[in-house]
Order: C-alpha cells, then sequence, then structure tokens
C-alpha cells in the first residue's frame, strides 16, 4: 500500500489555514531565504534535478522550461501562473489556493528569483471570487512582510505580483490563449512557434506554469532534490494531488507519490458507492481517453498511463458507476468542448459541433449504425489539425468510449432511446420523469 | 455617455487604479468590464465606451472582447446569478434533475432572468469542485453537494432577501454587482469569512492521518 504524502495539503485543516501567520509558523518562507541565498541557476538546476514536471495536463519538465528562456537581454520577461483551472473533473488548484494561498505565492518569488522576472501575474479563473479574495489579501499579506516589493529580505531582489481574474472561458487554460487574454483580448491561442520563452506576454520571454507546480517548488527547495526524487517513479518523480469524485464513497483530494494506482485510491476514499461496481473513469480530466476496471492497477505517472492508451493530465480521476450512461457522459462532454472552442481554427469549430448533433442523435435513439462510423470519421478530421489540443481533447473520450463500449452506442440506436434509469446515477432519491431535458436545454 | 459626474468620476479613479497593475495598458480590459458590470449591472453600452475612451480603444475592440466571455452580460442581470453545473459528472450526480426542478420552480431558463429582477438561471460548465458535486454557484460562491431541495431553498431565500451563506465561502452571497467590483481586483474585507474547508477538501489528509501520517513542521 502506497503513502499518501501530504505537502501541498499538509496545513490545510489548520486554523485559518489560508493566513500568512499559518503558513509562517508551519514553516513557510523560510525556503525563500535559502533560494535568496542562492545563485538562481542552481535553483533552475536543482529543479531541472528534482525531474518536477508540469502538474498542468501536459508534464513537460518545470526546471526545462525555466531553462529554454534566453539570455537576459536588459528587457523584462514574466512568469505568468495558470490557475485557470476548468478542464472537467480537475479541482486541485481550487482548493489549493483557497486553504494555502501563500504556498503558491512562496513559489512565485522563488521561481521569478530564479528565471529573473520583476512582475509576475496569477490568472485566475473568474468564477471563484472566494478564492480570488484569498489570493488578494495573501499578496498583499506578503508585501507587508517584505516577501514582495523593493529588495526582498536586501536581496537586491524586487518583484511585483498581479492576481488577474478572468472572465469565464475554458480556453484561457491554454498557455498562449491565456496569454492574449491577459493582454486584454479575446483569449485564442496562437501559432506556437514562437513558444512563450521567446515571445510570450507582450512579446517578451515567458513562462507559463500551473499552480501546482509553481507551489511545489518552495518544499523543494526546503527539503531538496533528493528528498522529491525518492517519492513517484523513474520519470515521474514527487508527490501530486489526485482528485477523486463522482461515484466514490469520500470523493477529495488525495495527495501520494506520482505511480499510485486507482485501486489504492479507492482503497483509502472508501470505494465505489456501495452496492456499485466502477465501470469507467477518466484518469486526468475529461481530455484523457477513458478508462476501465481493467486499469485500477495502472501506475498513475506519466509513462505508465501513456502505455495504457490514455494521459495523466491533471489527475482528475472522475469516477462512473455501472448506473452511468457512457453515450449521456460523452455527449455532455462534447458539448462542453463545442461552447468552449474559441472558433479560431474551422475544424475545431465546426467540428465539435457536428460531434454533438451527431452524439445528441444517438443518445436520444435517433441515430444510425453508420453514424457511430461518422462519428469517428469526424474525430479524425479534427485531431491534431487546430491550433492547440481542444479539438484534439474533444475527441478522446469518444474515440475511447465507442473502442470500449461500442454496444452501448448500438443499443441506443437499436432500442431507439437510452437503455438507463438516470435517476439511478443520482446521488439523491427521485423518480426519472421522461423528456425533460428536451424541454430546458 | 451618461454616468452622473460622481460616478464617472470614482469610475476614472478605480480604472486608473487598475490600469496601473499593468505595464500595458490594454492588459487592464478584462478587471474594467468587471468594474463597470459592478455599477451597471452588466457590460453597458457606456461602459463599453468608457473601457474604449480609457485604454485608447476602439469601442468594437471593447465590444469584441465583452462578447469572448462568459461571465460577461450584455442584458441586466439579476441580483444573483445562479448556475447549476451540468457537465458531465455533475449532470450525472444529479445535476440534470437540479437544474429542471429549479428551472421549472423559477420559470426561466438558461441565460434568462426572473421579472422581479432577483434571479438569472444559466447552466453552468465544470466549475471546478467536482469533489462536491452536484455543484451550484451563486454569484461565484459554492453550494456544494447540492440536491432539488436545497437549490430551491437556496434561491427562495435569495429572493425573500435573506442572507444565505455558501457551503464553502463567506459568511453570505454578495450582490452581483459587489462581486463583480471584487472581480476588477478591489478587496471587500471577506477573505477571513469562512465556513470551513470541506470533508472532500481534507479527506486525503483524514485518509493520511489513518495510515500514521504527523503534521509535522517543516
Amino acid at each position: 500500500m502506497t503513502d499518501l504524502v501530504p505537502v501541498l495539503s499538509a496545513t490545510w485543516g489548520a486554523e485559518q489555514s489560508w493566513s500568512l501567520d499559518t503558513y509562517t509558523e508551519a514553516g513557510g518562507y523560510a525556503p525563500l531565504k535559502k533560494a535568496l541565498g542562492m545563485e538562481p541557476g542552481d535553483l533552475i538546476q536543482a529543479v531541472k534535478d528534482s525531474g518536477l514536471r508540469g502538474r498542468g495536463g501536459a508534464g513537460f519538465p518545470t526546471g526545462m522550461k525555466w531553462g529554454f528562456l534566453p539570455p537576459d537581454d536588459g528587457g523584462p520577461r514574466y512568469l505568468v501562473v495558470n490557475a485557470d483551472e476548468s478542464e472537467p473533473g480537475t479541482c486541485k488548484d481550487i482548493p489549493t489556493m483557497m486553504s494555502a494561498p501563500h504556498a503558491l505565492i512562496e513559489g512565485v518569488i522563488i521561481t521569478s528569483y530564479a528565471i529573473g522576472c520583476n512582475h509576475a501575474f496569477i490568472y485566475l479563473r473568474g468564477e471563484v471570487v472566494h478564492v480570488y479574495r484569498r489570493l488578494l489579501q495573501a499578496v498583499r499579506e506578503a508585501y507587508e512582510a517584505g516577501h514582495l516589493g523593493k529588495d526582498i529580505h536586501g536581496s537586491g531582489f524586487d518583484l511585483d505580483v498581479t492576481v488577474h481574474a478572468g472572465a469565464g472561458a475554458y480556453i484561457c487554460g491554454e498557455e498562449t490563449a491565456l496569454l492574449d487574454s491577459l493582454e486584454g483580448r479575446r483569449g485564442q491561442p496562437r501559432l506556437k512557434p514562437p513558444f512563450p520563452a521567446v515571445a510570450g506576454l507582450y512579446a517578451r520571454p515567458t513562462v507559463v506554469n500551473n499552480v501546482e507546480s509553481v507551489a511545489s517548488v518552495p518544499a523543494i527547495v526546503d527539503k531538496g532534490v533528493e528528498w522529491f526524487t525518492a517519492m513517484g517513479t523513474e520519470r515521474s518523480k514527487g508527490m501530486g494531488l489526485f482528485s477523486l469524485s463522482g461515484h466514490v464513497t469520500r470523493p477529495g483530494q488525495y495527495e501520494a507519490p506520482l505511480g499510485i494506482t486507482l485501486r489504492e485510491l479507492l482503497e483509502l476514499a472508501g470505494g465505489i458507492r456501495e452496492g456499485h461496481e466502477l465501470k469507467f473513469w477518466t484518469p486526468g480530466g475529461s481530455s484523457t481517453p477513458i478508462f476501465t476496471q481493467d486499469h485500477l492497477d495502472t501506475p498513475l505517472d506519466y509513462e505508465s498511463v501513456g502505455a495504457a492508451g490514455s494521459m495523466l493530465g491533471t489527475r482528475a480521476l472522475q469516477l462512473f458507476d455501472d448506473t452511468t450512461c457512457v453515450v449521456r457522459a460523452v455527449t455532455r462532454w462534447t458539448e462542453f468542448y463545442k461552447h468552449e472552442s474559441c472558433g479560431k481554427c474551422t475544424p475545431c469549430r465546426e467540428g465539435t459541433y457536428w460531434l454533438t448533433q451527431i452524439l445528441k442523435r444517438i443518445e436520444a435513439g435517433r441515430g444510425t449504425e453508420a453514424d457511430i462510423q461518422q462519428l469517428l470519421d469526424t474525430c479524425d478530421s479534427i485531431a491534431g489539425r487546430s491550433f492547440c489540443a481542444l479539438g484534439d481533447g474533444a475527441t478522446s473520450s469518444i474515440i475511447s468510449s465507442v473502442k470500449l463500449f461500442r454496444e452501448e452506442y448500438e443499443a441506443h440506436v437499436e432500442q431507439g432511446g437510452c437503455p438507463f434509469d438516470h435517476s439511478a446515477s443520482a446521488l439523491f432519491d427521485y423518480s426519472d420523469t421522461p423528456a425533460t431535458e428536451e424541454a430546458h436545454a | 455617455m451618461t454616468y452622473d459626474e460622481t460616478t464617472l468620476a470614482q469610475l476614472a479613479e478605480d480604472a486608473a487604479a487598475i490600469i496601473a497593475r499593468y505595464p500595458v495598458k490594454r492588459s487592464a480590459l478584462l478587471p474594467m468590464l468587471h468594474l463597470v458590470q459592478s455599477v451597471d449591472g452588466f457590460v453597458s453600452p457606456d461602459g463599453i465606451q468608457f473601457c474604449a475612451e480609457q485604454l485608447e480603444l476602439t469601442a468594437a475592440e471593447v465590444s469584441a472582447v465583452a462578447t469572448f466571455y462568459t461571465q460577461y452580460k450584455r442584458r441586466p442581470n439579476g441580483e444573483y446569478q445562479v448556475g447549476v453545473c451540468t457537465n458531465t459528472l455533475c449532470a450525472v450526480m444529479g445535476g440534470d434533475r437540479i437544474w429542471d426542478e429549479l428551472s421549472e420552480h423559477v420559470g426561466v431558463g438558461h441565460d434568462e432572468t426572473t421579472e422581479d429582477g432577483q434571479i438569472t438561471l444559466e447552466r453552468l460548465e465544470c466549475n471546478a469542485a467536482c469533489d462536491y458535486a452536484p455543484v451550484m454557484m451563486v454569484n461565484w460562491e459554492f453550494f456544494d453537494n447540492q440536491t432539488p431541495e436545497s437549490a430551491k431553498q437556496v434561491v427562495d431565500d435569495l429572493r425573500a432577501g435573506k442572507d444565505v451563506a455558501p457551503t464553502r465561502g463567506p459568511a453570505k452571497v454578495c450582490s452581483f454587482k459587489q462581486v463583480s467590483r471584487v472581480l476588477a481586483g478591489f478587496e471587500d474585507g471577506r477573505a477571513d469569512e469562512d465556513q470551513g474547508a470541506g470533508a472532500p477538501t481534507l479527506a486525503g489528509l483524514a485518509a493520511a492521518k489513518e495510515q500514521g501520517w504527523k503534521e509535522a513542521a517543516k
């Protein structure tokens, strides 16, 4: 049995866990002082050596991302924290910032020092106002304590932090769309290259890192590279937050070494809800191909999940039991991608529209056998054909579910409707009344 | 613009504070649109003109940005923005049923406002609280683990003018305009208000303690 390793979450249960006092009493901001005594280049090397990989989904090595910045040309360079957590199923950064915002702020300061940034931004999704309150307060507290501002703790290093609220757009979680949005534009992805490291915010060298990645930096500085690399698997080092949601007895945030399995996590979380069995799940949010019971023992690290045909993503484990209609689930995800496609690239904009039409037809029992093939063909016309990965993500659950549960799609066609009682999936009791969804959609 | 002198002076002062946060002026646009909503309750034609003048943009450029983001409202919004998550996970856990019953109870559909101007209903996309499904948001505060009954009660209490506390967040839900001002980056003194972290947030910690993990000082 793998032991949980609360690091980021260690103080979440404390009284006023979000305050500067609580954070400092638990040892917070000591790593900052240690970091300010180090050479920036040594800090970058330490994060490289730790093997920390981006916790926002893509898993790109964080230290390497920092190292991609071109040499200092005297002009500004920026750190932008991606706090636009919006991938369906993903719910780890919000509790992190709500319960311990100073872990992020301290990470921002150390990271900025390492990369030579004097103005950092935290781009928070706009739909979480209490998290924004906590971040604004934490930044103000950090200024008052001398952790931010001019000549931080006599180091000669200056840093300002701006916490910026978005306004409702999933696409802004894509790093170049986020940068456009932060520049006051529509949040649409840019063609890469150039990558943000070369031409990011205001066309200046920029590092864009996820909340959890940045918040992990103080612990690495404090406890050392060896402590971090002792956790996890060969190429997936350290700990991460695993977010269990859905038909599970005790849903929530479980901080564990990478490589833990769903079987182990389920044991800690009290199992699938009583009287039911796991049917399908996402390892890393709705953009990752779905898994089944066959993957209960797949180590949840980047390589193993990839080898099994999916992606570790954001470790957003959405669990669905045997009452759940996979066609209903996939249709709803697809509607989400249609809604959130920014419209810039034709394959994604038009493709997600047509996928939704076909899926809704199948779900309502008006589909044909040919529609199932049409779904897969349309997915082929979308994947890999747009600036960003939104369209690719839209195809993941469709392709994987048709592969794993084709007979369920066929059942909708043959029976002329959904064979499942939707009320059986709900977490409260009600009797299902037909056709209300149409009336209100 | 039809703002009176006092309103315009306050707006200009706030806009200056927002613009000062960024190295490039245009970055102030998103918070300024939240600011406009804090005064007008939606992104009004006046508000668009105001942002354009402050940031040296055209009104068309400002509109093009405002229409991209779902939090910016193009018609006067209700005092309370009530969103029921109907993305897959919440929908399956009961969000669809909550939406159906709530929509019927209130008598309006998606992106519609009640006649009394109190409630604007919305079918929400994922709001990053999946471990608390099914989730409802009121003016962007968390209402976790909802049922049709609890959701209807919240809306009834809001319409009756009662103070309503979210399940995670401040002591009470503020108005749409008040919350919009926070989103423009102005603190409202409520950051220390708290309803507890919530069991799912602490579930891993509880399990770790059972495994023998001890809270150690760093």
